[in-house]
């Protein structure tokens, strides 16, 4: 065993053990406990759990390595403002006032103020898009076993599935909260250190943030000379030209605001003003990680760029040989790494170079290998490998969560056996949980070839069916349960239709005007607005009793109306 | 709350909602991609301007707008004489 593989089993010991003490320690006997953690979480602490859902295995491990690699630097910033926007949009539009209709969960929501068939629609949407994410999640809990532990990747999800059920079984909301607010220090640490220890390093500059800009001119010069577009101009590729970089970061922010698993967490605030400081909290707990993320992304790739075209093969450093031997670093297209043009070095280069491209760097091990990178000692690359866990396992945990909610209490309680008892509720909660894990397991294990690109499309499609009859449920006392139940169907399927005309894997049609399936949620959205708005003018009229509830929800303090709605469960 | 303050009450807190979310627009859409060519002719501390808006400017920005939201509707809330918030959980 080397030192690394040590390190790391310490780490991810010594923070699985946190993990199944803190899910021991919150167990619960309640369904309000088990969906919500009573609405008795405070807001800082519901603020870093928010934070540790809301940032997946794609954030933690993919996000700095698509941005430097994929996207070229400037391109990749659709992410970051996409991800972070959206989560504006959810504060200010959204979560006070799902907190103050309060009830568990988005369907329930939907349901009570439109219809049962808007409800059904709801739950089926939830569900799908949770099992994606939950399986891009599995499937990066693998990466990391197999890169760290050299254990197979089922092994690996085993693993993971087992301390996942153990505490999201035991302690549903409430065991998965105070160990989400755990995850999120564990994954923190682990991202922030490498990240100052280069910037200190290379800038003598303690924070990155501010430290990656003495560099940029230095990469900018380097990319160019190699025959890559500079890593800070704009609209190089015209893939991102202006009109796609607005469409697709429009679609990641109105998507991110509906995406249920994260809607779900302002129910477990105290109070309405709790929820308002819950999304403040969470705000600066994932900031912490994204204004850190570019510069990852810059350091890294100024790195890989330099030692590549300077260091004879023999002589790379050992990130490079890790990650050649579990084949995530390869040459072009996967093929066998060859030095081509015999210079004893293997060149990575740009389109625009005389010399060919001779390397191919997966996105994910930018941030693993980032201490490595930095030349930091073994404990921290455990300490990286335990924080990429954690960010994989707290949203999967969230999104199981989700799952079990929805079919327990939307389906299970609200449809079938409307007279169960809190113990059956909790039971069927629980078993759904168990069954979920499981599915989400099998995914991790085998993913189909598809998934990476449907997480990103997930966006795009909650973007064109929630997001739009969630603003004007709650802003607009006239749109109707027809008017709603039109637009999210409108919504989907030209979405879905779009994506299925214009992806590789379906048709590879050449689409309208250039807009890719990443960015057609924006104009998906817009038609679930139209028809929304349209159809409502002509249907009948919500009840006077939910017109006033609406209205009530918009002012402080919990009045009569509320208190009754809330009574009828 | 009688039915002129409650008036008063949405009516700021939309004002409060559309100034924040204009902002939102102006720093992401605005200055990190329609403008970011301009902007990118100024450099700061090794920044081209518009580049920054793009990756740090709009998030530094977007935590700005939640914590100036808080504040805002907390003071509302006083104002209104509405603060005395239910600390009940979620009833079913």
């Amino acid at each position: 065993m080397t030192d690394i593989q040590i390190w790391t089993l310490v780490f991810v010991g010594i923070t699985f053990s946190l993990y199944i003490y803190i899910a021991y320690a919150s167990r619960v006997s309640s369904t309000a406990d088990f969906y919500v953690a009573g609405g008795g979480i405070p807001a800082p602490a519901n603020g870093a759990a928010i934070a540790a859902d809301w940032m997946s295995a794609a954030s933690f491990i993919s996000m700095a390595g698509i941005i430097a690699l994929a996207y070229n630097g400037y391109a990749g910033s659709v992410f970051l403002m996409g991800w972070t926007g959206g989560y504006v949009l959810l504060a200010l539009l959204l979560a006070p006032y799902l907190r103050k209709f309060g009830k568990f969960t988005l369907p329930e929501f939907v349901g009570d103020r439109y219809s049962e068939t808007a409800r059904l629609v709801a739950v089926l949407s939830a569900i799908v898009i949770s099992f994606v994410y939950v399986a891009g999640q599995m499937g990066g809990v693998g990466v990391v076993f197999t890169r760290f532990l050299g254990v197979s990747p089922t092994v690996g999800v085993m693993i993971g599935m087992a301390i996942v059920f153990f505490y999201a079984v035991l302690g549903g909301m409430k065991g998965i909260t105070w160990t989400q607010v755990a995850q999120y220090t564990v994954l923190i640490i682990a991202y922030l250190i490498p990240a100052v220890a280069v910037s200190a390093s290379v800038t003598g500059n303690p924070l990155p943030q501010i430290g990656f800009g003495q560099i940029l001119g230095e990469l900018d010069e380097l990319q160019r000379s190699l025959g890559f577009e500079a890593f800070t101009e704009a609209f190089t590729d015209p893939r991102y030209g202006m009109q796609n970089m607005l469409l697709i970061t429009a679609a990641l922010m109105f998507g991110t605001a509906g995406l249920p698993h994260v809607i779900v967490r302002f129910y477990t605030a105290k109070s309405v003003r709790a929820a308002r400081y819950s999304a403040v909290w969470a705000i600066v707990f994932i900031g912490l990680l994204y204004l850190t993320a570019p510069a990852v992304a810059s350091f890294s790739k100024l790195e890989v760029l330099d030692s590549l075209n300077t260091t004879p093969s023999g002589e790379l450093p050992g990130w490079f040989s890790t990650w050649a031997d579990v084949d995530l670093i390869t040459g072009p297209d996967g093929a066998p790494l060859e030095d081509l043009n015999g210079d004893g070095m293997f060149n990575y280069t740009g389109g625009a170079s005389d010399i060919a491209n001779e390397v191919a760097i997966n996105n994910d091990i930018l941030v693993l290998a980032s201490p490595e990178i930095a030349g930091l000692p073994a404990p921290l690359v455990g300490l990286v490998a335990a924080g990429a866990l954690a960010a994989a396992l707290s949203t999967a945990s969230g999104l199981l969560l989700v799952i079990s909610s929805s079919v327990a209490n939307d389906v299970y309680y609200k449809r079938v056996n409307p007279g169960a008892t809190e113990k059956q509720q909790l039971m069927v909660g629980r078993i759904t949980m168990g069954l979920a894990i499981l599915v989400a397991g099998y995914l991790g294990i085998n993913p189909p070839g598809f998934v990476g690109e449907v997480v990103a499309l997930a966006f795009g499609l909650a973007a064109a069916s929630f997001f739009p009859i969630l603003v004007l449920g709650i802003f607009w006392k006239k749109a109707t349960a027809m008017g709603a139940a039109a637009g999210m169907i409108a919504g989907l399927a030209f979405t879905l239709a779009y994506m299925i005309w214009t992806l590789e894997i379906y048709f590879g049609g050449a689409g309208i005007a250039g807009i890719p399936p990443t960015g057609i949620g924006t104009i998906g959205m817009l038609v679930n607005f139209a028809v929304t708005i349209v159809v409502s003018q002509f249907t009948p009229k919500p009840s006077e009793k939910m017109q006033a509830l609406v209205e009530e929800i918009r002012y402080p303090g919990r009045t009569k109306l509320v208190e009754e709605h809330l009574k009828e469960g | 709350m009688n039915p002129d303050d409650r008036q008063a009450y949405w009516r700021a807190n939309l004002r409060l909602m559309a100034t924040l979310l204009a902002i939102w627009a102006l720093v992401s859409f605005g200055a990190g991609i329609i403008f970011v060519d301009q902007l990118n002719q100024i450099t700061i501390l090794g920044f081209p301007l518009g580049f920054w808006f793009a990756q740090q400017g709009s998030i530094l920005v977007f935590i700005a707008l939640i914590v100036v939201y808080a504040v805002r509707m907390d003071a509302l809330d006083k104002k209104f004489g509405a603060d005395d918030y239910e600390e009940g959980g979620v009833s079913h």
